[in-house]
């Protein structure tokens, strides 16, 4: 069966994926749901719970509300905490239970910002789907509300916002910090992180960037949305390892920026056309795949791309992705590629064949806690003593 | 000091003031990040030789899966995701049976009993999960599967935790009693060899069962043969009465007290139901008075916080600590337990004890603000107070009885003249469990 594992964990969920993608920014996001959601979420998806508090709680659900359908509870739950807490807007999405009732996200959203005079909206997440489904529609949300038509900053090099980075791909690894440097460093000006690194103010700026640098696929719905609304094109990647592909890529943006055409170009994706691949990173498509271009170039070999956590079709609508989910699929996979070694987290140890060798690299959406003091940034480094490479 | 009169719903009330029940309005909950308290997967966890499958949407079972990762025990659990599409296609049922058999077929070992979890969701839509346990024990004949619950949403009928301790002893079945023999049911760790509750029926020949000591599979269905079933928790007791009923054994509850008179109370139940003459407490009890006088004068003045997840009974222990000569300024806890007569009377006693809430929202900022230097009992309180003279247990820490008193003062010393490492401890999730971080 797809849906069945053994062993290995699942990613972590959509609802996780809104929290994560709107930590940073001053609002507050409540979770519809009984209590288990926001232990999740606050336990194994969140690392920054401890040390930098957010708005982000759960609504408390029980049975007899859920079957009488008393929504007016949840609503002047949220109307108080607002009151007292002064968010700068508020998000509300939900786990399986208000799927099961039919809750109408959009409606609940409009009269509580009816009564609050706050922003809200309303994100129909059920806990179904993965995280990147989630912080992908919070994050076009939130540009969807903060971001309005602007000039052009007045800056003559390239301006730049980058989205969907949150710790559920980057864990607390300085990502944004160090593609702002690299890039810095090379003329281009950063505007905003929308996803993390920056502030709802900087985000309000986002339109004034030429080109949005979309570093996972969360932040594909948003930049599609900029590209649509505001003339802003994006490329997808992750500059990981040293110069060149931090190159790369800046021309890539450069390029983008001049001609207004977006495109995934540093990024490799699915199965390998070019070669027959014995390498496979298993991850998020973006990350994974830019992972891949740098280990493909570095080792002059083909490497497949494996994407088990799904994202939405609608934005991703030409099927050169490796959607894999299912552990046995992903073995099968591996096997009968002929495979000989896999870039992915710890965990999938026991899925990757016993003739197969794994580099480790910590995935904080799918082993949380377990391995997160072995996150490593792969910005602006050089990836060979890293993954062995003579 | 939060400024709760500013608020809508405020976090805290004074005990002099405090209704009996829900201290606060419920709303929408912050989770503070004391990962202490066992779950539902540690405490299945606990029956040797045992996988647990659970069945439910995958944001539930993300937090259940990395619960069993970080104990170092994810290949003794599997999953089955639920979608959308399932819930809706009639395929309820049969999924989680095709589902667990090729999950039971995969695995490298052969479990002796499997723990099946399904969710809120399998029960509002009417999953007929009799259904299923009948069909896979069908399938798998040497195998004991127990239906178990993940279901939050139906907590306030009976809380998972308690379901879940009750759920626990299903394999066991009736047996040739032994009359010599003891249980204690339902906690997550051993209750303290030195007690007189453990002494007592050690002492008298009698041999006590616990699933905490158990190590293999046999030896937990051999205490289907007890005679007695103790619970001490309150989260235990459904169960112990549940087992209790289905076994044709005695139920004994002898709730984990503070107060004198019970805990003599509760050792003369235990010594009648055995057959057996009760002990002269008296050496015990002025231990327990020797161990509180001698913390008492270390702390001085230094004010107490005591949270609802180290002791079962904090109304109970602060009543106590304030009868001591201790300086108890803080209660965290929201609703009131089953120590409702220390509550009544710690009320008369000291009525200027603020009662704090666990999860109101506006606990959230409440760590920054300025505190004085406090010392806590419990991880919740630990983090609120953000003090690391800590006391670092949860349900009463395997304490018990005057012997448990004398121990819980020493710990609250100890705390008192040592930091602890907060952010690592609160972080492991389940005390006494093994922890990969």
């Amino acid at each position: 069966m797809k849906n069945v594992s053994t062993v290995i964990p699942c990613y972590a969920a959509d609802t996780s994926g809104v929290c994560s993608a709107l930590y940073e920014y001053g609002g507050m996001t409540v979770v519809h749901d009984a209590s288990g959601c926001n232990s999740t979420y606050s336990t194994h998806d969140e690392p920054r719970w401890y040390d930098k508090r957010s708005m982000i709680y759960i609504s408390a659900l029980t049975e007899l509300d859920a079957v009488m359908g008393n929504d007016e509870k949840l609503i002047e739950d949220i109307v108080s905490a607002a009151k007292d807490q002064h968010p700068a807007f508020i998000a509300l999405c939900g786990s399986p239970m208000p799927m099961m009732t039919g809750f109408d996200y959009r409606a609940v959203a409009e009269d509580i910002q009816h009564r609050t005079g706050i922003p809200t909206f309303g994100l129909e997440t059920n806990g179904t789907r993965s995280y990147v489904s989630g912080a992908s529609m919070a994050l076009k949300a939130l540009v969807k509300e903060f971001v309005r038509e602007m000039p052009k900053d007045s800056y003559d090099g390239l301006t730049y916002n980058i989205l969907g980075a949150t710790p559920l791909d980057f864990g607390l690894t300085g990502t944004v910090e160090s593609i702002v440097k690299e890039f810095g460093g090379q003329g281009a000006r950063f505007i905003s992180g929308i996803g993390m690194g920056s502030t709802l103010e900087d985000i309000r700026k986002a339109a004034s960037a030429k080109v949005d640098l979309v570093v996972s696929y969360c932040g594909l719905a948003a930049a599609k949305y900029m590209e649509k609304e505001f003339g802003i094109p994006y490329v997808c990647g992750v500059p990981v390892g040293n110069s060149r592909q931090l190159r790369e890529c800046l021309s890539e943006m450069e390029r983008s920026a001049r001609d207004g055409r977006s495109s995934l170009a540093p990024v490799l994706r699915g199965k390998s056309r070019d070669k027959k691949a014995d390498k496979a990173v298993i991850g998020e498509a973006v990350l994974a795949g830019s992972i891949a271009r740098e280990w493909s170039l570095l080792t002059a070999s083909g490497v497949d791309v494996i994407c088990p956590p799904d994202a939405d079709e609608e934005y991703i609508a030409d099927k050169k992705d490796l959607p894999l989910y299912a552990e046995e699929d992903i073995k099968a996979y591996l096997r009968e590629n002929g495979i000989k070694t896999v870039i992915a987290d710890p965990l999938y140890r026991y899925v990757v064949p016993e003739c197969c060798g794994l580099i480790e690299l910590p995935h904080f959406a799918f082993s949380g806690r377990c391995f997160a003091r072995n996150m490593t940034g792969l910005v602006g480094k050089d990836l060979r003593a890293l993954w062995g490479i003579k | 000091m939060l400024k709760t009169l500013a608020y809508d719903r405020p976090p805290s009330v004074k005990l002099g003031d405090a209704p009996r029940g829900d201290f606060f309005a419920g709303g929408l909950e912050y989770n503070p990040p004391a990962r202490g308290v066992w779950n539902i997967v540690h405490t299945g966890m606990l029956i040797p030789e045992c996988h647990e499958i659970f069945a439910c949407a995958q944001g539930c079972l993300r937090g259940v899966i990395l619960t069993a990762a970080e104990m170092n025990a994810i290949e003794r659990m599997s999953w089955i995701s639920v979608s959308e599409q399932d819930m809706f296609d009639g395929t309820l049922e049969s999924d989680v049976v095709e589902g667990v058999s090729e999950i039971i077929e995969g695995l490298p070992y052969r479990p002796r009993a499997v723990l099946l979890y399904l969710s809120c969701i399998h029960l509002f839509a009417g999953c007929d999960f009799d259904i299923i346990i009948g069909q896979l024990s069908e399938k798998f004949p040497d195998i004991d599967f127990s239906d178990c619950y993940m279901t939050p949403t139906m907590r306030k009928t009976i809380s998972p935790d308690a379901k879940m301790r009750a759920q626990l002893y299903n394999a066991l079945k009736p047996v040739d009693i032994d009359p010599r023999s003891v249980n204690i049911l339902g906690n997550d760790r051993p209750t303290d060899e030195q007690s007189e509750f453990v002494r007592v029926i050690k002492e008298n020949g009698f041999t006590l069962k616990d699933l905490t000591a158990c190590r293999t599979y046999d030896e937990y269905l051999d205490m289907a043969g007890s005679a007695v079933n103790i619970a001490y928790l309150p989260t235990a007791k459904f169960g112990c009465d549940e087992l209790s009923e289905r076994l044709g054994t005695k139920a004994l509850y002898l709730p984990n007290s503070f107060d004198y008179d019970e805990i003599r109370a509760n050792m003369a139940k235990l010594c009648e139901t055995l057959g057996i003459a009760c002990p002269d407490l008296s050496h015990e009890e002025q231990a327990a008075e020797k161990a509180l006088a001698k913390a008492a004068k270390a702390l001085g003045d230094i004010p107490i916080a005591i949270d609802f997840t180290a002791v079962t009974q904090p109304f109970g222990l602060a009543k106590l600590l304030v009868e001591h000569g201790f300086n108890v300024k803080y209660i965290i806890n929201d609703t009131l337990g089953e120590d409702g007569a220390a509550f009544d009377r710690l009320k008369e006693l000291a009525p200027d004890i603020t009662i704090f809430s666990a999860v109101n929202v506006n606990m959230l900022h409440f760590p920054e603000e300025d505190h004085e230097h406090i010392v806590a009992v419990g991880q919740k309180a630990a983090h609120y107070f953000d003090t690391d003279y800590f006391v670092n247990i949860v349900q009463n820490g395997g304490y018990y009885g005057f012997t448990g008193i004398a121990a819980l003062a020493a710990l609250i010393e100890e705390a008192a003249e040592a930091p602890k490492d907060r952010r690592k401890l609160i972080s492991h999730k389940g005390i006494g469990c093994e922890s990969c971080l």
